[in-house]
């Protein structure tokens, strides 16, 4: 009997890896560790319906299909250490799990602000299911929010706690809330939508303390000015989940550095065999814009990069002799994004932040509208509101 | 057969199944989605993907 595949990570990203193995032919054991004690479950909900309603675990999970119905899942349980001379993994109740395959699914966590006083209560992040619903029941509505980073989640966020009537201010290190993406023009309409909604913004200023009683009560601007806050969120990025991986030779300096077949790369530059990461975590070169290895925080990345790795182990396992030629093949998926605020539904295919210019090709930007994303005349992306099957179209330009 | 049931309240009309299953899922004229509620048992694998890459996870088959 060969020893199982170890998933590392109960989300999207684990739960796919786990389906993909079974669809290309896998038929021995899969254990998946996870750290959160729920089953894989979809996390854009969490900073829309989840924050709004009461919306339990079974209403985001994702649906258990029968292939995967023998998956071995030892969740509420982190991994700790990797013994890459005998291929195990030792996780936190001290249980050793020998490994034929190790996939690396441990996404990220938000960073943290770094505050003299962070021990008052009243500060938020948001990455799990248990995050928001602690959020929620402080999300009343007059509560002073305050969401520091005015990236998509923070946006998000400031939406739906608009919506149940907290008055929020979005404090932004740039000039307009989700500028680096976005560009100036959608960016700035973003922007005025959210302050006919009631938000306010506070742009190219950042936080520098916080002050209170046992519970936040205000926050202190890098202007010298002060304002009150009942819930403090922070939005200002994620790390890597790489810290079990010290020990190893694998390449941690941003995320888990992987070849285009979703093998882990080691410090010197080498493939490490039988270890994979996918997801969030993954730092991949995708050639339909350049050969410099970026992680993706999209949500259909973990899908694709989970089934290129079961593709991958399938056939090592297997020791097929396709190995060699399918770990050759190019892999380029199409990064697919959206953003859900009020009314408006993002949709956005390719890589927008790598753009030095942003230009409106249809509509308007006041009402349906479609952006094309240039660096130099190399199209890397496309956003649009509304007008789907014109943003549609351009998918097939990247492929 | 398979049925497939697609949670109108849920979908946002994103498109995205519509790559991974064309034969089953389409945006029609106004953007909005329409979808072939029976599919034939070939087609499994390519809803099974229109699952996976639906934002809203609207879509299901009904066994
Ligand atoms: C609030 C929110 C809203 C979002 N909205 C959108 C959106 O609208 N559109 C969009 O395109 N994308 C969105 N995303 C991004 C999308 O959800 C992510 O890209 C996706 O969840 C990544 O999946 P993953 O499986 O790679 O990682 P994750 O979902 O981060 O899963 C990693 C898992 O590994 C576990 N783990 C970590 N360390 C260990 C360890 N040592 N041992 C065991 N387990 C461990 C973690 O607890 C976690 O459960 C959103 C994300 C968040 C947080
Ligand atoms: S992918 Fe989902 S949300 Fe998008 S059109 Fe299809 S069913 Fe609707």
């Amino acid at each position: 009997m060969n020893h199982p595949v170890v998933i590392v990570g109960a989300s999207m990203g684990g739960l796919r890896t786990a389906e993909s193995l079974r669809r290309f032919g896998y038929l021995g054991p899969i254990t998946i560790i996870g750290e959160e004690a729920h089953k894989p479950y979809n996390r854009p909900p969490l900073s829309k319906e989840v924050l709004a309603n009461e919306v339990t675990h079974e209403a985001v999970a994702f649906e258990e299909r029968a292939a995967t119905a023998d998956v071995n899942w030892v969740l509420g349980t982190r991994a700790v250490s990797v013994d890459q001379e005998h291929n195990t993994v030792t996780d936190s109740s001290g249980m050793v799990h020998p490994y034929s395959a190790l996939v690396i699914a441990t996404g990220l966590r938000p960073k943290r602000l770094n505050l003299a006083n962070g021990d008052l209560a009243g500060r938020h992040a948001l990455r799990t299911l248990d995050d928001a619903i602690n959020l929620r029941a402080e999300l009343t509505p007059g509560a002073d929010v305050v969401i520091v980073g005015g990236g998509f989640i923070g946006c998000e966020v400031a939406a739906t706690a608009a919506k149940l009537g907290c008055d929020v201010t979005v404090i932004h290190h740039s000039a307009h809330p989700m500028l680096r993406p976005l560009g100036t023009e959608l960016a700035r309409q973003m922007q005025l939508r959210h302050e006919a909604e009631g938000v306010r913004f506070l742009l190219n200023r950042s936080v520098v303390g916080v002050s209170g009683d046992s519970r936040i009560r205000e926050v202190q601007i890098d202007d010298g000015s002060s304002i009150k806050c009942d819930v403090l969120i922070e939005a200002v990025g994620s790390d890597s989940n790489t810290e079990w991986l010290e020990s190893t030779n694998i390449d941690l300096s941003d995320g888990v550095l992987v070849d285009s077949a979703m093998r882990a790369i080691s410090t010197s530059g080498n493939i490490i065999p039988k270890v994979y990461a996918i997801g969030d975590v993954a730092r991949f070169a995708n050639p339909i814009f350049d050969d410099v290895p970026r992680r993706v925080e999209h949500w259909n990345i973990p899908t694709e990069t989970a089934k290129r790795a079961a593709d991958v182990i399938v056939a090592q396992l297997s020791d097929d002799e396709k190995f060699e030629s399918l770990v050759q093949e190019q892999f380029k998926p199409v990064p697919s994004f959206w953003s859900d605020q009020y009314d408006i539904h993002l949709l956005a295919f390719g890589s927008l932040s790598l753009s030095d210019t942003v230009t409106l090709v249809a509509g308007d930007v006041t009402g349906e509208c479609v952006f094309e994303y240039h660096r130099g005349d190399q199209l890397v992306g496309v956003c649009g509101i509304g007008m789907r099957s014109v943003v549609q179209s351009y998918r097939a330009k990247f492929i | 057969m398979i049925k497939v049931e697609v949670d109108m309240t849920k979908c946002q009309h994103y498109g995205q199944c519509v790559f991974e299953a064309p034969d089953i899922f389409r945006l029609n004229s106004d953007d909005k989605l329409e979808y072939t509620a029976e599919a034939d048992d070939s087609e499994r694998a390519n809803i099974e993907a229109a699952i996976d890459v639906c934002p809203m996870q609207a879509i299901r088959i009904v066994e």
